[in-house]
């Protein structure tokens, strides 16, 4: 019993929870493990898993981000509307990769230098930023009028999907980042202890700065592939997804009060998160019922992220 | 006839065993030290007797009966009661609330208010302590509101008691009321566990003490009486302290650090003063003199009026603590726990966090040199943990304040060391370890400014001291003319503005 509690709650607890769900799954779930299953499942988890990269640092420094949401239906809005404007879809993406730099700017603005807590002001511009996107469309979605933008989400790489490449690249990028680079490891200090950290030499406004307009532009990034995989601009994309998007990374084990985050453990987090939706779709759940797994899978998340820190806080001479 | 007896304590943590074979007995009606360096194992010992903690091996046997509690509940029924550092109190209830909190006598959840207040007058009054049961605990203070602890104990018909460095943050004259409680409570029959790390209060209030070192039992004194203070530090320490400051002179050279008019929300009346190379200078005053403030204003933490700070002739700008570092001037905080040590992070991350800018190129880490900077300072400064990957939070305050030190040792040019209160919570031995540091920088040109708040220590280790008063420089004494009346006199605020401290 002590040493299953010491697996389930130890660094790897939630690897081993992932792969025993996943064997389950695989046995006793029909057309689970096929190819064509697992590519559609990773394509599901597409927008959840980018946006879950930089969620990870901004969680791991203590901050919380709700605007992610309502930034990856404006910026693909964004992204569709310029290329349609222009006639040129880098044109588009890049005008995207700005408006969704911009927000994230602004919020990191607001939070680091204006001293206002990063809840309320996400609160704000998650609102502020939907608006945008519902005034920009009239509220209606904005179909695209050159067919090879729907060549980002449709095209593939050895066959598999590229927008599922991008989530790999990502996931090893911000991996890196995080382990390998003094920003990362300034990440997870600013968590640990914000003051101690500005007196060590960190410049924590302009880290967290950098935190808020990453998450930005890695927003557009998924707007941009959701926009391209539903061959339009839709203003209402992607509500709700800041939560999923959080419960994957607190799933992950990222600490909500900080400077404890695994790159490793966001994606199986994710990986958890898109795993539950596939199989209640394979075994024909009604969609309702899968508000209610979602956030039992929240409260479990964050019950183990408890009992993890107390097992961690334990342990002092 | 032994009413507390520990046999054969045992306790090991991750990487560390805290305490082994732990037996010593303690006479009923006896006030008791427990002495010991930081890490040393003191606070494992008592946070199992109060049941926070359980043993690995051995048994607490009181009266006789061996006591096999699980939890701080247990241990209360069992009559053993700890009072720690940090008071247990809900501020915004009253004394007499706080101590019926959790069993309010009444009915039917209706509080029967007479018999709260009266209750506790009578015993109050019994135990000789004067306060209103009425008052809010909030508008106690500090010491006062220890003493309703220890009448919260009492309530609770504690047997054995143990007290954890009950007097650091009391003033003398609460320290004097504390120890009036405690005869007290002795000539009832009270056991009383005294953990201190100051030998005169264990001197005037023991009759018997235990010392630990590294989790092991140094030393146990049936009777106190007959030991000497150099023994007891020698059995704390493991080694003879023969001079504990240490200090021997130095050359000091050109004119380091120039600070002119410097002023800042916390700080109103402009300070000026300068430091050589090579020199200590120590800040003396009492608490809320100003010190810190000056400190923290110096290394740019916050937000400077006016005036002027410069290195080596180059000024440095105002309000940024990274620019103050780039300049080569660093701090240590006094309060490592919040402003010093990153939580969570490991001990080779709380030392590389600044100096790894030098060796991560394009701001990509190089684990390898990070390691080798790791132990390097971890052997050099004695930083005693079983591993550089060790949480910083599990460390003894002395080795915290060491990685704070070896974080800033590792820096490069580093020219001006700002350090206050580097020996607060700490034990001698780590004590003396950290003095030879200063030493030692300080005979590499290093301009040192240390604040502390000891006169024995800041005479004993500065080589000039600077008196402040009430946010002013009072005083400024070269160390020829150290002298501890004229120092004391001018930390205390003069008659005219006694009333407004």
């Amino acid at each position: 019993m002590n040493s299953l509690k010491k697996i389930l709650l130890g660094e790897q607890g939630l690897l081993v929870i992932f792969a025993g769900a996943f064997v389950v799954v695989s046995i006793f779930v029909p057309n689970f493990l096929t190819e064509r299953n697992m590519l559609g499942l990773l394509q599901s988890v597409v927008t959840i898993g980018i946006v879950s990269c930089t969620m990870m640092f901004c969680l791991a420094s203590r901050d919380f981000d709700l605007s992610v949401g309502s930034t990856v239906a404006f910026s693909g809005m964004i992204a569709v509307m310029v290329s349609n404007a222009s006639g040129s879809i880098p044109f588009g993406l890049l005008a995207a990769l700005l408006c969704g730099g911009a927000v994230g700017l602004v919020n990191g603005v607001v939070i680091a230098k204006l001293r206002i807590n990063a809840l309320i002001t996400t609160l704000a511009t998650m609102q502020i930023v939907r608006g945008f996107a519902l005034i920009a469309s009239d509220g209606r979605a904005v179909g695209i009028n050159d067919p090879s933008f729907y060549q980002l989400a449709l095209s593939r790489i050895f066959t598999i999907p590229t927008p599922i490449w991008i989530m790999i690249l990502l996931f090893i990028v911000f991996g890196f980042i995080l382990n390998r680079t003094v920003f990362g490891k300034n990440t997870l200090a600013i968590g640990g202890n914000p003051e101690a950290s500005r007196l060590a030499g960190v410049n924590v406004d302009r880290m967290r700065i950098w935190i808020f307009t990453l998450q930005g532009m890695v927003c557009a990034v998924a707007g941009i592939l959701l926009a391209s995989r539903i061959t339009s601009g839709q203003p209402n994309a992607a509500t709700g997804l800041e939560l999923s998007v959080i419960s994957a990374c607190v799933l992950g084990g990222v600490s909500l009060a900080g400077g404890r985050a695994a790159m490793t453990g966001v994606i199986v987090g994710v990986l958890i998160m898109g795993i539950a939706e596939n199989v209640m779709n394979l075994l024909n759940i009604q969609a309702f019922y899968q508000y209610v797994v979602r956030g039992f899978i929240l409260l479990i998340a964050v019950l183990l992220d408890n009992l993890r820190s107390s097992a961690a806080g334990r342990g002092r001479a | 006839m032994a009413f507390l007896e520990f046999r054969n304590i045992s306790k090991g943590y991750p990487g560390v065993q805290a305490l082994s074979g732990i037996s010593f007995s303690v006479e009923k009606g006896a006030v008791h030290g427990l002495m010991g360096e930081n890490g040393a194992g003191k606070s494992t010992l008592i946070r199992i007797l109060s049941g926070d903690q359980s043993a690995d091996t051995g048994s607490i046997l009181i009266d006789d009966g061996e006591q096999n509690y699980r939890s701080v509940r247990d241990a209360f029924h069992a009559g053993v009661i700890v009072i720690h550092q940090e008071l247990q109190l809900v501020p915004e209830l009253s004394v007499a609330e706080n101590l019926w909190l959790g069993r309010f006598p009444g009915k039917a959840g209706v509080i029967d208010g007479r018999t709260l207040v009266e209750t506790v007058r009578t015993k109050l009054e019994e135990i000789g302590i004067d306060i209103d049961p009425t008052a809010k605990v909030s508008s106690l203070s500090l010491g006062t509101r220890q003493m309703v602890e220890i009448a919260k104990a009492v309530m609770l018909e504690a047997r054995v008691i143990a007290l954890d460095e009950p007097t650091s943050s009391l003033s003398s004259r609460e320290s004097e009321i504390l120890f009036s409680l405690i005869e007290r409570l002795k000539a009832k029959g009270t056991v009383i566990l005294y953990v201190s790390h100051r030998l005169d209060e264990i001197f005037r209030l023991c009759d018997s003490l235990t010392v630990l070192r590294d989790g092991k039992l140094a030393a146990h004194h049936p009777k106190i009486a007959g030991t000497t203070r150099e023994q007891i530090i020698a059995e704390m320490v493991g080694r003879e302290i023969s001079n504990i400051w240490g200090w021997r002179e130095r050359p000091l050279g050109d004119m380091r650090l120039e600070v002119k008019n410097l002023s800042g929300p916390k700080l109103r009346n402009p300070v000026s003063f300068s430091v050589r190379r090579g020199e200590i200078l120590g800040f003396f005053g009492l608490i809320g003199a100003g010190r810190s403030e000056m400190a923290r204003l110096l290394y740019g933490a916050d937000h400077r009026h006016q005036g002027s700070v410069s290195i080596d002739g180059v000024a440095v700008s105002a309000n940024n603590p990274k620019a103050a570092i780039t300049a080569g001037m660093v701090l240590c905080p006094e309060d490592r726990k919040f402003d010093g040590i990153i939580q969570g992070r490991s001990i080779e991350e709380n030392i590389a966090i600044s100096s790894r800018r030098h060796f991560s190129p394009f701001g990509i880490l190089n684990p390898k040199k990070e390691a080798s900077v790791a132990e390097q300072f971890i052997a050099r400064l004695r930083v005693r943990t079983p591993s550089r990957r060790q949480d910083v939070i599990n460390l003894s305050g002395g080795n915290q304040q060491k990685v704070i030190l070896g974080r800033w040792l590792s820096e490069q040019g580093i020219k001006v060391l700002v350090i206050d209160e580097p020996t607060r919570g700490i034990d001698v031995g780590a004590k003396s370890e950290i003095y030879e540091i200063l030493y030692g920088l300080a005979a590499d040109g290093l301009a040192i400014i240390v604040i502390l708040s000891e006169l024995p220590e800041v005479m004993g280790i500065s080589d000039r001291i600077m008196v402040m008063c009430q946010g002013r420089i009072a005083a400024e004494v070269a160390r020829t003319d150290f002298d501890e009346r004229r120092i004391l006199a001018a930390a205390l605020p003069d008659r005219n503005a006694a009333g407004t401290i």
